[in-house]
């Protein structure tokens, strides 16, 4: 009995068990971390593609060649699923979280060891899955990340749609499987293995955010697993669940009686909490980091918790908005409507809370924090587009345009990879024991905030003078005659803002090699991530089990010695 | 619980500030079998029941999902291109009643020992320090299989959804024949797939037990299945209200 316990209380020596199936959630988070970044470049190459090719339809390019109008929807297809599950799903949950909440609730791993290394190994499998799907004859699918029913139930509806669809609905599958996984696993943590004192109304946001984000996925991947198995059953198996009496081709097909709705009903019933599994890990980091850099206790610390709890609750509520064009009867449309501008209020708390934490603080501008304005900033701008889309009079003109575009990166997807950012520049001092170049930090921040303007912001302005989204040429369109400027200017925003990421890549690899040596905790912050070595051990605390006396920002409290108090210090510290 | 539990030896100096360590190391949970002494079996019993939970609530969700595609479904009207009218096209489904109440039954047995299998080796667990101490015998256990019952029960059950599908086939339902067959497929098959990941674990713990496991990490193995199995009996018992009263 003793044995099998101390055999495995050290840490695991050799190659393969310490980096490849480690059972460390530390070493865990970083495979996952580095997959999210092998797959942020595979996304950002395919956005390139579609970008050239829109101003310059016929170009020949790289790895491509000529890009077809099918060739043009497999890009917006992997570009969207890659960008989604492997990106925007896979870092900000799989990396940070599996990293540092075991650390900052004071466990000395997840719940289950085991587990977590399944999950890394069953995403990694559906990224290898959906990457092949650009091998196979046929090529990537066309249905969008959407994967829109007949289309996508169809195997004779588009080249992409044989075996290069079967391939991106089996990875989304195994994705699903992956990530439920990995939720059982953080929310069983989060519930057992917190430290004495630290109650939950000690937890930093960021656990807060984690924790939401794991139920939400827990309750949204099981019903995407369900929609996507009864995808194969009709592409493979001749049934009609989604696929009513069509005509393909002069061919009728052998289904009949299918609902394309269904499909859309489960698919953005996970489609919904997916934006924000995308986006509240962001917050968290937001949240830990205007705090911790303005020296200032977050600003309204229950009501952020609320405010997380509501906005994931709402999220399961809302589902319908994106079906506006199904036809929906008007008064469900107006429910759905309803509830979407509801989630409004909660954000609205949060923008307000963090804006009140920045007020009045000594702030210190490090890259760090410089990334978590850069989220409060992209947050509020693609946030406030939400209400024109939610109402259904305004999303039935604007819906397949160009604004929907700009509106869901700049809020879902480059917010959340800002919340990245933030996290990976706080972070990396304790990760790899150095810090990141902060000047280098700096510019990569300036090049990417603005460079993510001004591709998304005149997409508003497109998609409100009638361009179309997925359309894979319109320069030929007279009505749009007169946009084709904007469209390089987007063009080459995009080129300049994708080059500058090698900026951030050679800053990462650099200094996890030549960075100075970081202290134990160089942005004297409060949770408890910073009382432990750096890196830390592989039990993390070396044998203790921290005791939590302090909530998680307690920055300049009155008579206390330093600026801030750990939670681990005595309680005795200062009065407050 | 945790009064059956191997002793724990709790280093209160280690715990360090502000002087707590009350609570035991949470090292050696999970099966991690991380820490300094023997594992805590009753917080680790602890963790994987809740961890349990946690899982059955997104199986849950599989099969709300499902439900609630095969309610939609069924109601919805299908184009008859020969009339141009919209018709109703649920065919419900003959299904090979007796065979099924029979496989209910099994399933039922089935949990029933499943649970004496749990208790069996929750009393084992209890007995198992006591056993440890030299010189003290219980006498030889003869324990009566449960857990092997309980395995052959629960393939006899997928055996018998087996025939029960070859039976459909040949009333002439095969899985792409109606709306209403494709969901009678579809939710036995998911159902099937689920048990047949509990037998695989139920043979897990009995293979454990050839490998000088400890009962207590074995019992936890045992008690988590047998919850699940009791789960999956009850989720047997939905499936099969729903395809006979919504038919």
């Amino acid at each position: 009995m003793a044995t099998s316990a101390t055999i495995h209380s050290h840490a695991p020596q050799g190659f393969i068990r310490k980096y490849v199936f480690s059972l460390d959630h530390k070493v865990i988070g970083i495979q996952y971390y580095f997959l999210a970044l092998v797959a942020v470049f595979v996304g950002m190459f395919l956005s390139i593609l579609m970008r050239v090719h829109m101003i310059w339809p016929t170009a020949v390019l790289p790895l491509v060649g000529e890009i077809k109008p099918e060739t043009y929807l497999s890009l917006l297809t992997m570009h969207g699923t890659i960008m989604v599950f492997f990106v925007l799903t896979t870092a900000p949950q799989g990396g940070f979280g599996n990293y540092f909440l075991p650390i900052q609730i004071g466990a000395p791993d997840m719940a289950f060891p085991v587990l977590n290394m399944l999950s890394f190994w069953t995403t990694f499998v559906a990224f290898i899955t959906i990457l092949a799907a650009f091998f196979v004859t046929g090529g990537a699918p066309l249905h969008g990340w959407t994967g829109y029913a007949p289309l996508s139930a169809l195997t004779n509806s588009g080249p992409g749609e044989q075996l290069g669809a079967d391939l991106w609905i089996t990875s989304i599958a195994i994705f699903c499987i992956a990530s439920l996984m990995g939720a059982l696993n953080f929310i069983t943590t989060t519930l057992d293995l917190r430290a004495k004192g630290m109650t939950m109304m000690r937890m930093p946001l960021t656990v807060w955010a984690w924790f939401v984000t794991a139920i939400l996925g827990l309750l949204a991947f099981g019903v995407l697993l369900s929609a996507g198995i009864l995808l194969l059953l009709d592409r493979n198996m001749g049934t009609s669940f989604y696929v009513p009496l069509v005509v393909v081709n002069g061919q009728v097909m052998g289904h009949r009686g299918g609902s394309p709705l269904l499909w859309q009903h489960l698919f953005w019933f996970f489609g919904h909490p997916e934006v924000y599994i995308a986006i509240l890990p962001g917050m968290g980091v937001a949240s830990q980091l205007l705090s911790t850099f303005s020296r200032k206790p977050i600003f309204g610390y229950k009501a952020m918790v609320y405010a997380i709890m509501a906005i994931g609750f709402l999220g399961f509520m809302v589902w319908g908005h994106h079906m506006f064009m199904s036809g929906m009867s008007p008064y469900t449309a107006f429910a759905f409507s309803l509830m979407t501008m509801a989630i409004g209020v909660p954000s609205a708390i949060k923008t307000f809370n963090w804006l009140g934490t920045i007020h009045g603080g000594r702030v210190r501008f490090q890259t760090p924090m410089l990334y978590a304005i850069g989220f409060v900033s992209l947050f509020v701008s693609g946030g406030l587009s939400g209400p024109f889309l939610a109402q259904p009079v305004l999303d039935i003109p604007l819906h397949d345009t160009a604004f929907v575009v700009g509106h869901f990166h700049l809020i879902m997807g480059v917010a959340a990879i800002f919340g990245m950012f933030a996290g990976t520049y706080y972070w990396f001092p304790k990760m790899f024991g150095r810090m990141m170049n902060e000047t280098w930090g700096r510019i990569h921040f300036v090049i990417t905030l603005v460079g993510t303007y001004c591709i998304f912001m005149p997409m508003h302005y497109l998609g409100m003078a009638g361009q179309p989204r997925r359309y894979s040429q319109f320069t030929e369109l007279a009505y749009l005659h007169k946009l084709i400027p904007l469209n390089t200017f987007i063009t080459y925003a995009a080129i300049i803002t994708v080059s500058a990421q090698f900026i951030f890549v050679i800053n990462l690899f650099w200094s996890m090699f030549k960075g100075p040596k970081a202290s134990d905790n160089p942005w004297e912050s409060t949770t408890l991530e910073w009382i432990t070595a750096t890196p830390p051990p592989h039990d993390n605390f070396g044998g203790h089990t921290p005791v939590v006396n302090h909530g998680p920002y307690e920055y300049s409290v009155p008579g206390a010695p330093r600026d801030y108090i750990m939670q681990t210090d005595p309680a005795t510290v200062a009065s407050h | 619980m945790a009064t059956l539990s191997s002793p724990v030896t709790i280093d209160v100096s280690k715990t360090g500030q502000g002087g707590g360590g009350t609570r035991p190391p949470a090292y050696g949970g999970g099966g991690d079998g991380r820490g300094d002494g023997s594992p805590d079996y009753g917080a680790r019993l602890r963790r994987v029941r809740l961890g349990l939970a946690i899982g059955l609530t997104s199986i849950t969700m599989i099969f709300v999902s499902l439900t609630s595609a095969y309610v939609v479904r069924r109601g919805l009207p299908t184009l008859d291109e020969r009339t141009n009218t919209y018709v109703r096209d649920w065919i419900p489904v003959d299904l090979p009643i007796a065979l099924l109440l029979v496989n209910t039954l099994l399933l039922l047995v089935s949990s029933i020992t499943a649970e004496l299998a749990r208790r069996q080796i929750t009393r084992q667990a209890a007995l198992a320090p006591v056993r440890s101490i030299p010189g003290v015998s219980l006498g030889e256990d003869k324990a009566f299989p449960w857990l092997g019952v309980t395995v052959v029960l629960g393939g006899g059950f997928l055996i018998g959804q087996w025939m029960a599908w070859r039976e459909l086939a040949d009333r002439g339902f095969y899985l792409a024949t109606s709306a209403s067959s494709s969901f009678v497929y579809l939710l036995t098959a998911t159902h099937a797939v689920h048990l047949a990941g509990g037998i695989l674990v139920l043979l897990y713990a009995a293979t454990v037990s050839l490998l000088h496991k400890p009962v207590e990490a074995r019992r936890i193995v045992v008690d988590v299945t047998a919850w699940y199995w009791h789960f999956m009996f009850l989720l047997w018992l939905y499936i099969f209200g729903l395809l006979w009263f919504v038919r």
